[in-house]
């Protein structure tokens, strides 16, 4: 009977479909129409041509999808076509400026770049190093990580086990408001408060606190959110037992979700770490080696990169350098990342047997 | 070790909703007492209340006696922690810690209550895990994780868990509605041979399984919904599913609930 209705459906429950290859043969094609035409129209930007690709992709897919497999599956190939092509969107801008910055930043990293300062350089001149921003930096953050992790993670456990009523409200809202707070904002924060009101000068620790006003929020939702992917049963089994509510949250709680909080303290840390604003109204920057964070201006990355830019003077040496510790700096993020993700599937739950 | 617990004037509440109301009545040592009853009559609220765990649901309190020998559980300064050391509790899905190995899960009792020489607490891992039916399946493995456990093996894991603290009640709250019928078969004759040191209640919705493993059987019920549940009667399980005293309890016994 079908047949006789449908040579293309051998089955009811069988339809025609389109070999494996087609995406690709339909991306290939119109790749090559966005580039045809814009060849034809002297259009030169690239930008051009890959929309027009995407654009025909995506109508290409659903074309030959609803003639050969029906409207149902052109619409699944239509919205699979638009997940691909956004992601390619998102993908392009970040994939070019790791290529733009490895390609420009690894002329000058070199041992030598990294184990020496800017003391006797001037910005114009070639050499010099960021042994002094990359001290900095990690000082910088390395306090800040220290005071916030701790209150962060403490407020976060007060949020999920204790905290009812209007002061677990007041907090989670002043929580949010912390989220939103621009960088400069906390930079200006301590500025006033620490070094015009208090007259403290520039050191690394007044860019800590900035940092830990930045730090702090982010540390408390993902903490939070992890604590609240505790299952209740697991609280109930050790109350159940006898043991009391702090030892519970110590020895079950915590544990169970210590994966999920190392990745938020880490990402968190990833994002103070490129951090310009507060520490460039706070820390000063400096060309030589400091490595006393409470005491006289400090260098870090993003400012070195910052300076080297805005102080070269059109110098090709300082523009190497910026690229080179942009390099570094990325670097840096990556690895932290990367340990993260290390460290949470190391401490996950185990279900093997 | 297994006490006697006797209730009197009992109603828990969730904030204002009275979930039971008015229950009295009298658990006998060594013996297992079954609630059975419809979902929402309160059966596993009034569990709750027997180690004071109903209190840890937020807005959860009670009014009324529970006295366990001849102590009130309710009575003032009574620690809710040491409550719980002697009455322990056993839930519907098995909860093992995640991240605890099989040896750790059973010593967690009583190493987060503090410190015990590994020896001693090898000792009692041994006997706790004997005790549960688990030791020869699990003897090899003491170091794995326990969710590598089946679900059977966890629901007697969590067992040997609450016995290694030795309290003096075991609380199940419908222990093997998540188990297949050989480890509900396994967990039955551990519930048989526990009898013997411990004073075992135990909600269900089995009504077999409450006629094959229990002593004596109370029957809860609700009049409405939103109405708070309440205890109708409690007597020998054998009386309680051949001639019961109430039209009710007869009812829901044959199935002509509702």
């Amino acid at each position: 009977m079908s047949q006789s209705v449908n040579v293309k459906r051998p089955g009811d429950l069988q339809g025609a479909t389109l070999p494996k290859w087609t995406p690709w043969a339909i991306a290939a094609g119109s790749i090559a129409l966005g580039v045809g035409i814009s060849a034809a129209a002297g259009l030169d930007s690239s930008v051009q041509w890959g929309l027009m690709a995407a654009i025909f992709f995506v109508l290409g897919s659903y074309g030959v999808a609803a003639r050969v497999e029906g409207r149902r599956q052109a619409k699944d190939r239509v919205a699979t076509s638009l997940v691909w092509v956004a992601f390619l969107l998102a993908v392009v801008p970040l994939v070019s400026l790791m290529w733009e910055t490895v390609e420009r930043g690894v002329k000058v990293l070199d041992g030598y770049f990294l184990s020496h300062s800017m003391g006797l350089v001037t910005d114009t001149e070639p050499g010099g190093g960021i042994y002094h921003a990359i001290l900095g930096t990690l000082e910088q953050v390395g306090i800040a990580t220290v005071i916030s992790v701790p209150i962060g993670i403490l407020t976060a456990v007060y949020l999920v086990e204790y905290g009812r009523g209007r002061l677990a409200q007041a907090v989670t809202f002043f929580v949010d408001v912390m989220t939103g707070i621009p960088s400069i904002v906390a930079g200006l924060f301590v500025l006033s408060f620490w070094i015009l009101i208090l007259d403290m000068g520039p050191s690394g620790f007044a860019g800590s606190m900035a940092l830990t006003i930045l730090m702090l929020p982010v540390v408390v939702r993902s903490t939070e959110e992890m604590l609240k992917l505790v299952p209740n049963e697991l609280r109930e089994a050790s109350l159940a037992l006898g043991v009391p509510k702090w030892r519970t949250i110590m020895k079950v709680v915590l544990p169970t979700s210590l994966g999920g909080i190392t990745t938020g303290v880490m990402l968190s840390i990833a994002r103070i770490t490129g951090e310009t604003a507060p520490v460039l109204l706070l820390v000063w920057g400096s060309s030589f080696i400091n490595t006393d964070p409470f005491d006289g201006p400090q260098a870090s990355l993003p400012m070195y990169i910052y300076l080297q830019y805005a102080n070269s003077g059109g110098s090709g040496a300082a523009y190497d350098r910026a690229w080179a510790a942009a390099l570094t700096l990325i670097a840096f993020v990556m690895i932290l990342n990367l340990a993260a993700r290390g460290v949470a599937r190391w401490k996950a739950p185990k279900t093997g047997r | 070790m297994a006490k006697r617990i006797d209730i009197s004037g009992l109603s828990a509440y969730y904030s204002s909703f009275r979930a039971i109301e008015d229950i009295s009545m009298a658990i006998e040592p060594r013996s297992v007492t079954a609630f059975i009853g419809p979902s929402g009559c309160g059966k596993s609220t009034f569990l709750r209340t027997l180690n004071r765990m109903h209190e840890v649901t937020p807005g959860g309190r009670v009014e009324g006696k529970v006295m366990l020998g001849d102590e009130n559980l309710y009575g003032a300064g009574v620690d809710p922690v040491a409550v719980r050391r002697e009455v322990g509790m056993v839930f519907q899905r098995p909860n093992p810690f995640p991240t605890m190995s099989v040896y750790d899960n059973v010593a967690a009792g009583l190493r987060l209550n503090g410190s015990h020489k590994k020896s001693e607490l090898d000792g009692i891992v041994e006997k706790s895990l004997k005790g549960a039916n688990l030791w020869n399946e699990v003897k090899d493995r003491l170091n794995k994780p326990g969710s590598g456990l089946s679900g059977g093996q966890q629901q007697r894991l969590c067992i040997a868990r609450a016995i290694a603290v030795e309290p003096n009640v075991l609380l199940m709250d419908e222990p093997c509605s998540a188990l297949d019928p050989i480890s509900t078969l396994a967990i039955e004759d551990l519930i048989g041979e526990l009898k013997e040191r411990f004073t075992i209640v135990i909600v269900t919705h089995n009504m077999q399984q409450a006629a094959r493993v229990s002593d004596r059987t109370a029957f809860f019920n609700l009049s409405a919904v939103g109405q708070p549940g309440k205890l109708i009667e409690i007597d020998d399980t054998e009386r309680i599913f051949s001639n019961p005293s109430v039209q009710a309890t007869e009812d829901y016994i044959s199935g002509r609930f509702g």
